[in-house]
């Protein structure tokens, strides 16, 4: 399937932290590459949206948005 | 919303009036999101086509056939109507007058759309920064801002990919990376380059690119779902 950019999380993160991270960076805690949030690969089909690092493949970032509330998971992707 | 404009058959652009506009940078998008009666909500991520100069807020939408979004905001939306939206956001795939160049601006399909904010923020600012752009598109039908571009200014290549008439002076077929040596700048040059579109458009011609010897961190990159250009 293919990937979009972290720029398609965009709107989620300004909602749930309230300002935009997309070119914010930090690293992988799998594999240790940086990256800026807009350069991981999103797959947004999935009722949440799975973020991987583009170097191995790692799931960083989890978003799941329902009725209006959200929830970001980002124990992987160390901000930085 | 205020007026809608037909673009393409399969694009269309909404001009919106919002009270409480905090102002956008060009590249930037903004989430759109609709509500159905029973509460079932969709939201899809647009981005601007005005620059922020412009006096109005502009959204082009290309339909995508199995949209749970587009189709709506393309063949049902009215002048009138009101529209849910959240932004601007995004602060990477950006270019300020103060971001320099020069620059490259490489499209697919509806990836057009972030450059039309790009090339009137350059205009708008007076900035000296050289520009180029260049757009592939399946036939001349589907190019997104045909008259806009004809009058802009701006340093257009075209390839067409599917059809294109006999006369057709540009690049027939996909872009390549003899294509794209010939339009961008050496790597000496230090061109910035940011590329929209498709997501095998986008891969194809930032991997060129780099072959070409640019340095990755000078290409930007904005990927969307699949339409093929």
């Amino acid at each position: 399937m293919d990937a979009l950019d972290g720029n398609a999380i965009a709107g989620a993160l300004y909602a749930h932290f309230g300002t935009d991270l997309t070119a914010a960076s930090g690293r992988c805690r799998h594999c240790g590459t940086r990256a800026q949030i807009a350069e991981l690969a999103v797959y947004a089909r999935a009722p949440g949206v799975v973020v991987r690092c583009r170097a191995c493949g790692g799931v960083v970032i989890v978003v799941v948005e329902i009725r209006g509330a959200s929830r970001v998971e980002l124990t992987h992707f160390e901000l930085a | 919303m205020v007026e809608l404009v037909e673009e393409t058959p399969r694009a269309t652009s909404i001009v919106v009036e919002l009270p409480a506009w905090p102002g956008h940078r060009a590249g930037q998008h903004v989430d759109v999101r609709l509500t159905a009666e029973d509460g079932y909500q969709a939201q899809r991520s647009y981005s601007i086509a005005s620059a922020p100069e412009d006096p109005h807020v502009v959204l082009t939408v290309e339909r995508l056939e199995d949209g749970e979004v587009s189709p709506y905001l393309v063949d049902e939306l009215r002048p009138g109507d009101e529209l849910e939206l959240r932004g601007p956001v995004g602060g990477y795939f950006v270019w300020d007058a103060s971001t320099g160049g020069p620059l490259l601006l490489i499209a697919g399909g509806s990836g057009i759309v972030p450059f039309r904010a790009m090339w009137r923020h350059h205009r708008a600012s007076g900035s000296g920064v050289q520009l180029r752009l260049l757009y592939s598109a399946r036939s001349l039908g589907e190019v997104i801002y045909r008259n806009e571009l004809r009058v802009s200014g701006v340093d257009v290549r075209c390839a067409l990919t599917r059809e294109w008439p006999a006369k057709f002076q540009g690049h027939r077929g996909r872009i390549d990376q003899e294509l794209l040596a010939d339009v961008t700048w050496s790597p000496d040059q230090g061109p910035l380059t940011y590329i929209c579109g498709p997501t095998a458009f986008v891969e194809a011609a930032a991997q060129a690119l780099v072959g070409l010897g640019h340095d990755p961190r000078s290409v930007k990159t904005e990927r969307f779902g699949p339409t093929g250009a």
